[in-house]
């Protein structure tokens, strides 16, 4: 690498980039929030005013901003029980719980160290071996999506550990609603009804928002008691106690910042898939998986530093091969071909300056998150917990409806959310939570087109299965793990209930 | 935030002086920001086109042209909503052949073709058929006879069902009687890595994607009237005998309620902006291939083209 590290440190650490990677990790921040409100469309309204600007300059912005708005998602997730963004699905899983009973402060310190800690673990992966990782978005394929689609689905049974079924038929719902309007493949109508407004189906943002904080909303309406418990006075940002569970959690953190990126490397995929995936690894892992679900630190630390770290990983095919990793860098993609800079293995070589320059920034941006956030975080927290639910149910309220507003700038987004929100609401009365129907939803789609188009692939070479699964070696892990996933428990209950038996049939004999 | 406020300030406060200074010379159109809806995604094609003529329309009009995004339902969202927009000349919206016109004849978008007010077509994305750097195929003619001998056994990928790329690969059936089979995509960044990591054979996309993939990537033929700038040894489809000139067009459409001189005057404005040679290297180094429909010629650009598609169109119907 025949680079000059002074000449990159001394470009991206000028005061006026660095000054853009502080107001884009703030404004990033902010926006990734606000539910509704996306790292692309704040990326998207940006790319005009980095025209005017250096090449560099834009980027370092562009990348701050996409950074901090993954973060950011993590606030929202943690503090009303609503992903800000789909990165942040797995993070109201235990970070909701946390804040619930007072710990929204330590769950939003260790949501701040995972994000760094895999922003800067999918930064250094994209400086050191972006070309060498980018054959990773090539060698998946439709079959291999399919496995990881399927992969999410079995969260269904640990996300609902007591009520399967309950969580299937969540799921299946979900399902359902990933085949509204026109599909992908073949081009039929599904479940549009002769609505127009049907055709773009179900979007994914505005179903977040319903299900996940229009239930919220209403129950701080109905129950008498404080939406979180809020912290006592003067407890600081915990940040010692925070950072002691980190250390607890390490090899989670390790392994989760790595599936992140790997995850983000494929374009067919993102973070909503990442923090799934290594949620359910991390859950796994651990030696209580029953604690997961009930505001376990480890599920916070592996889905926030898994969504971070797809920023790093996202841009390895996207400035390697030409292929965005995720819808921010499509954008990216664009500002770059606008400014005349080539993306490919040449930018490596020939352009490298200005690359070098950018992933230095995306590493400043990254580190810049743990100050701003953990300052950001405190009063986010203070403000949730302390501001009283007449002003904070409106308050929250109007941003569900601006967010869904915002997706398409169409109403019919906002319909679409109020009506799932109250439906979620009123089946989880009955006990149907809202994250399998959301699982169903996501990955509806990547499953259905994965599965389609191994099977005509297949058809055409007239190898269906050797195309779906037996010729390719990494379906095959992904299978294997799916078997581990739904068996384990299986086995671990087979082998509780002989050891019971065999305990019984021991002192039964004489 | 503040600092992006300012920055709005500045712009605001440099183009009404820029405004002011050429309204006298210019007509009365435009005398306020422009607003151009793209019913895609920000990154797509459409979106790096408005991109590039964003500088341009500063530059002949003095006003700004603002980009923003209304994706849905393969831009049928928007669509559908166009007549609903103010017609004084500040809101127009990209519109995209052919599916403008298959939407409708296939579904029911809540939009008919002829709802759409188009002023200008101003480029088309030629399609092109391409290979791996490393694939066997060397020539059209390789493909056609591999698929001759073995029918349906070769994977074509493009973007979605119904799109330019199904019409080229039926249209390329229909004129070689090359069967393959073809396989849909999420839009046309997902069909690279299909290509690239050899789920499919082939690929129907576009210039732009040759352009992009650079020596990765080996074009066999363009679906132009003359050889595209970027690939001087690339020959047209017509060079080798079949009749097949088209792609993906895009052009810019009005509300209905638009008086006539406003949509005379847009119509001048683009093909200004079309014919200024710095835009015209831009695109075409991008890999677009330019195009001046004006508003005069739309109603027989239009006839043709709905002409030609409705024709295949039976057929994908029919080959379902």
């Amino acid at each position: 690498m025949a680079v000059d590290i002074g000449f990159i440190l001394s470009q991206a650490l000028s005061p006026f980039n660095l000054l853009l990677a502080v107001a884009g990790v703030v404004l990033g921040t902010v926006i990734g929030a606000l539910p509704g409100l996306s790292a692309t469309m704040a990326i998207a309204v940006l790319v005009p005013f980095t025209f005017a600007m250096e090449p560099a300059s834009g980027l370092i912005m562009l990348g701050a901003i996409y950074t901090g708005a993954i973060y950011g998602g993590a606030y929202a997730a943690i503090l009303v029980n609503t992903p800000g963004t789909p990165s942040a699905i797995a993070t109201t899983f235990d970070g909701y719980p946390m804040a619930k009973r007072g710990d929204g402060d330590l769950a939003i310190t260790l949501a701040t160290l995972a994000s760094v800690f895999g922003g800067l673990v999918g930064a250094v992966l994209l400086i050191a071996f972006a070309p060498l990782l980018a054959d990773i978005a090539l060698a998946f394929q439709s079959s291999e999506y399919f496995w990881l689609a399927i992969l999410g689905l079995t969260l269904i049974a640990s996300l609902s550990s007591g009520n399967v079924l309950k969580g299937l038929i969540g799921g299946a719902f979900g399902l359902t609603l990933s085949m509204i309007g026109v599909a992908v493949i073949g081009g039929d109508l599904r479940f549009t009804f002769g609505v127009p407004a049907l055709l773009g189906g179900i979007d994914i943002v505005a179903a977040l928002i319903g299900l996940y904080c229009i239930p919220v909303l209403i129950d701080m309406v109905a129950r008498p008691d404080r939406h979180l418990e809020p912290s006592p006075l003067q407890r600081g940002f915990r940040i010692f106690e925070a950072l002691g569970i980190c250390a607890a959690n390490l090899f989670n953190l390790v392994r989760s910042s790595l599936i992140g990126t790997l995850v983000g490397i494929l374009p067919g995929a993102g973070g909503s898939i990442a923090s799934l995936v290594s949620y359910s690894e991390a859950r796994r892992a651990s030696r209580h998986p029953e604690r997961f679900g009930t505001g376990e630190a480890g599920g916070v630390l592996a889905t926030e530093s898994a969504n971070n770290a797809t920023v790093g990983g996202g841009f390895i095919p996207t400035l390697v091969l030409g292929i965005p990793g995720t819808p921010p860098d499509a954008v990216i993609l664009g500002a770059l071909l606008v400014q005349g800079i080539r993306t490919g293995p040449e930018l490596f070589s020939q352009q490298s300056g200005i690359v070098y320059v950018f992933m230095a920034g995306l590493v400043i941006a990254t580190l810049l998150m743990l100050p701003l956030g953990l300052v950001i975080g405190r009063y986010a927290y203070r403000f949730i917990a302390n501001t009283p639910k007449a002003m904070l149910v409106p308050a929250v309220a109007f941003m569900t409806v601006v967010g869904s507003f915002a997706i398409h700038s169409n109403p019919h987004d906002v319909a679409v959310m109020v009506a799932i929100g109250i439906f979620g609401w009123l089946i989880g009365l009955a006990g149907y939570g809202p994250s399998p129907i959301v699982l169903g939803l996501v990955l509806g789609q990547i499953a259905e087109q994965g599965f389609m188009r191994a099977y005509m692939i297949g058809g055409a070479r007239g190898n269906f299965s050797g195309q779906l699964l037996l010729d390719r070696p990494i379906s095959l892990g992904i299978f294997a793990l799916i078997l581990i996933t739904l068996c384990v428990p299986l086995v671990k209950r087979l082998r509780a209930g002989r050891a019971a038996a065999g305990g019984k049939g021991g002192e039964a004999r004489p | 935030m503040l600092k992006k406020m300012a920055r709005i300030a500045a712009l605001a406060a440099v183009t009404a002086l820029a405004g002011a200074g050429l309204q006298d010379a210019a007509q009365a159109f435009p005398d306020k920001p422009v607003n151009y809806i793209i019913p895609f995604n920000a990154g797509g094609e459409s979106d790096i086109s408005a991109r590039l003529q964003q500088p341009y329309f500063k530059t002949v009009t003095g006003q700004d042209l603002i980009v923003q995004y209304q994706p849905g339902a393969g831009g049928a969202q928007a669509w559908s909503v166009l007549n609903d927009q103010p017609g004084d000349g500040t809101t127009i919206m990209g519109t995209n052949l052919p599916h403008i016109v298959l939407q409708p004849l296939l579904q029911n978008p809540g939009y008919a073709t002829d709802d759409l007010t188009n002023v200008y077509m101003f480029h088309f994305t030629p399609d092109a058929l391409i290979v791996r750097a490393d694939s066997k195929f060397k020539s059209v003619q390789d493909v056609i006879d591999a698929a001759k001998e073995q029918p349906g056994a070769l994977t074509a990928g493009g973007s979605a069902t119904n799109s330019a790329n199904h019409i080229a690969n039926q249209r390329f059936a229909n004129l070689t009687g090359a069967q393959l089979t073809y396989i849909p995509y999420t839009g046309t960044g997902a069909t690279i890595p299909a290509l690239l990591g050899g789920e499919v054979e082939m690929l129907w996309a576009y210039t732009t994607v040759a352009a992009g993939q650079g020596d990765k990537v080996r074009m066999l033929a363009v679906a132009q009237d003359e050889r595209h700038p970027l690939f001087p040894d690339v020959p047209t489809f017509k060079e080798l005998g079949i009749d097949m000139v088209g792609g993906a067009y895009r052009g810019i459409a009005v509300p209905k309620s638009t008086p006539e001189e406003v949509r005379k005057e847009l119509s001048a404005i683009i093909g200004k902006i079309n014919a200024d040679p710095a835009f015209i290297n831009q695109m075409e180094q991008a890999g677009f291939a330019m195009l001046n429909v004006p508003y005069e010629g739309m109603d027989a650009f239009m006839a043709e083209r709905k002409a030609y598609y409705e024709g295949i169109a039976k057929e994908l119907g029919s080959a379902k």
